[in-house]
């Protein structure tokens, strides 16, 4: 089951689509979100998300600034300031 | 009744305005499509945010120990007016119609004791609020030099005004800015941004208990700036918007009006042409008349 994932900045919507994992470096650590996970909110440490599309895919790296990462029914949304690339 | 030189002149003067009015209602229109699509595109972090913020909000209690920026500072004496205007004219009563608004706040405030400060954000309606409150300027924001007020604006606004506020140079802030209804109709605004008025609870809607990591304070800590700046940025992209719209329906009208002028100048022309001629040619017959 895939997991939807959108990241928004206050510019735009940059990402909105369905994957398979993505690691989040959450500011009390590194969690990593898969299809089905309870809602969560946490704010983000200034980092690289990880984005898996497929199981063994290699992950696509997302700089992000600002963040915070909302876990619930629709999925994982992250919100960011500043996306780099 | 002026010479006919000088009519030509005129109308050929007017022409070159109309011609200005409307190229600057063409790029108007342009531009206003642009700063429309700017401020949908900024819709989704928003509404996002003030979900974000309503649950959050809806789940702590506002005590001395909130944040700052939640609970105020517990006063209500000095108030900052942030007002939002445009670094270009050519648009109508868009400027001075926030400025007014802004003006009118400050008084009422003033009748009540209060003390007034004003924080500026682009060129116009500088020299106006000046000669009202030459002392009360706290800062000007040139936003000058930018094409287009964007997000690094609205975090520059914002972080000033955050260390404004913990310096305890204000107590409660006000925006004002222009939302954009159409084209046609744009509205001067005033909003309380500082203590951020808390955001209605959003509706529950899995009763699910949500994890928070940090905890829930701490999160609406680091979300209230956050939260500050998108509202600053939405409030820049309304007023770019409605900077556009209102210089739209200006220039629209200006050069309506520059058309009646060159008709109204052109019957003048041709009648004073036509009597000039009239007049030569009772002069010849009358002299032929009188061989």
């Amino acid at each position: 089951m895939p997991l939807h994932f959108e990241l928004v900045t206050p510019a735009k919507l940059v990402r909105s689509e369905d994957v398979h994992m993505v690691v989040v470096p959450g500011t009390e650590g590194e969690f990593g979100v898969l299809a089905g996970h309870a809602p969560f909110m946490s704010t983000i440490a200034d980092g690289a998300l990880k984005v898996y599309r497929t199981e063994n895919g290699a992950p696509e790296e997302i700089r992000i600034t600002g963040g915070f990462a909302e876990v619930g029914d629709a999925g994982l949304t992250v919100l960011a300031e500043h996306v780099e690339g | 009744m002026a010479s006919l030189k000088e009519l030509k002149g005129r109308i050929n003067s007017v022409k070159s305005t109309q011609k200005i009015t409307k190229a600057k209602q063409m790029v108007a229109a342009a531009k206003l499509r642009k700063a429309q699509a700017a401020a949908e595109d900024a819709r989704p972090y928003a509404s996002r945010l003030a979900e974000v913020m309503g649950s959050l909000a809806s789940k702590i209690t506002v005590s001395e120990n909130s944040p700052k920026l939640l609970a105020g500072t517990g006063s209500d004496k000095v108030h900052l007016l942030v007002v939002a205007n445009s670094d270009k004219g050519l648009c109508g009563a868009f400027n001075s119609n926030i400025v007014k608004a802004a003006l009118a706040k400050a008084r009422e405030l003033e009748a009540q004791g209060k003390t007034v400060l004003f924080y500026l954000v682009g060129r116009k309606g500088r020299a106006v609020i000046r000669r009202e409150h030459p002392t009360q300027i706290a800062h000007m924001f040139d936003t000058s030099d930018v094409r287009n007020p964007g997000y690094d604006e609205a975090e520059r606004v914002a972080d000033e005004l955050v260390a404004m506020y913990e310096a305890g140079k204000f107590d409660v802030a006000h925006l004002f800015y222009s939302k954009f209804r159409s084209a046609l109709l744009q509205e001067p605004t005033d909003q309380q941004i500082i203590p951020v008025p808390a955001p209605k609870a959003a509706v529950q809607t899995a009763d699910a208990v949500t994890e928070y990591e940090p905890d829930e304070e701490e999160i609406l800590a680091a979300l209230l700036p956050r939260y500050l700046k998108t509202q600053l940025f939405g409030a820049l992209l309304e007023n770019a918007a409605s900077e556009q719209g209102a210089s739209m329906t200006a220039m629209d009208n200006a050069t309506r009006n520059a058309g009646d002028l060159i008709k109204k100048l052109t019957i003048v022309y041709n009648r004073t042409r036509q009597a000039a001629i009239t007049t030569e040619l009772v002069e010849i017959i009358a002299g032929a008349e009188a061989l």
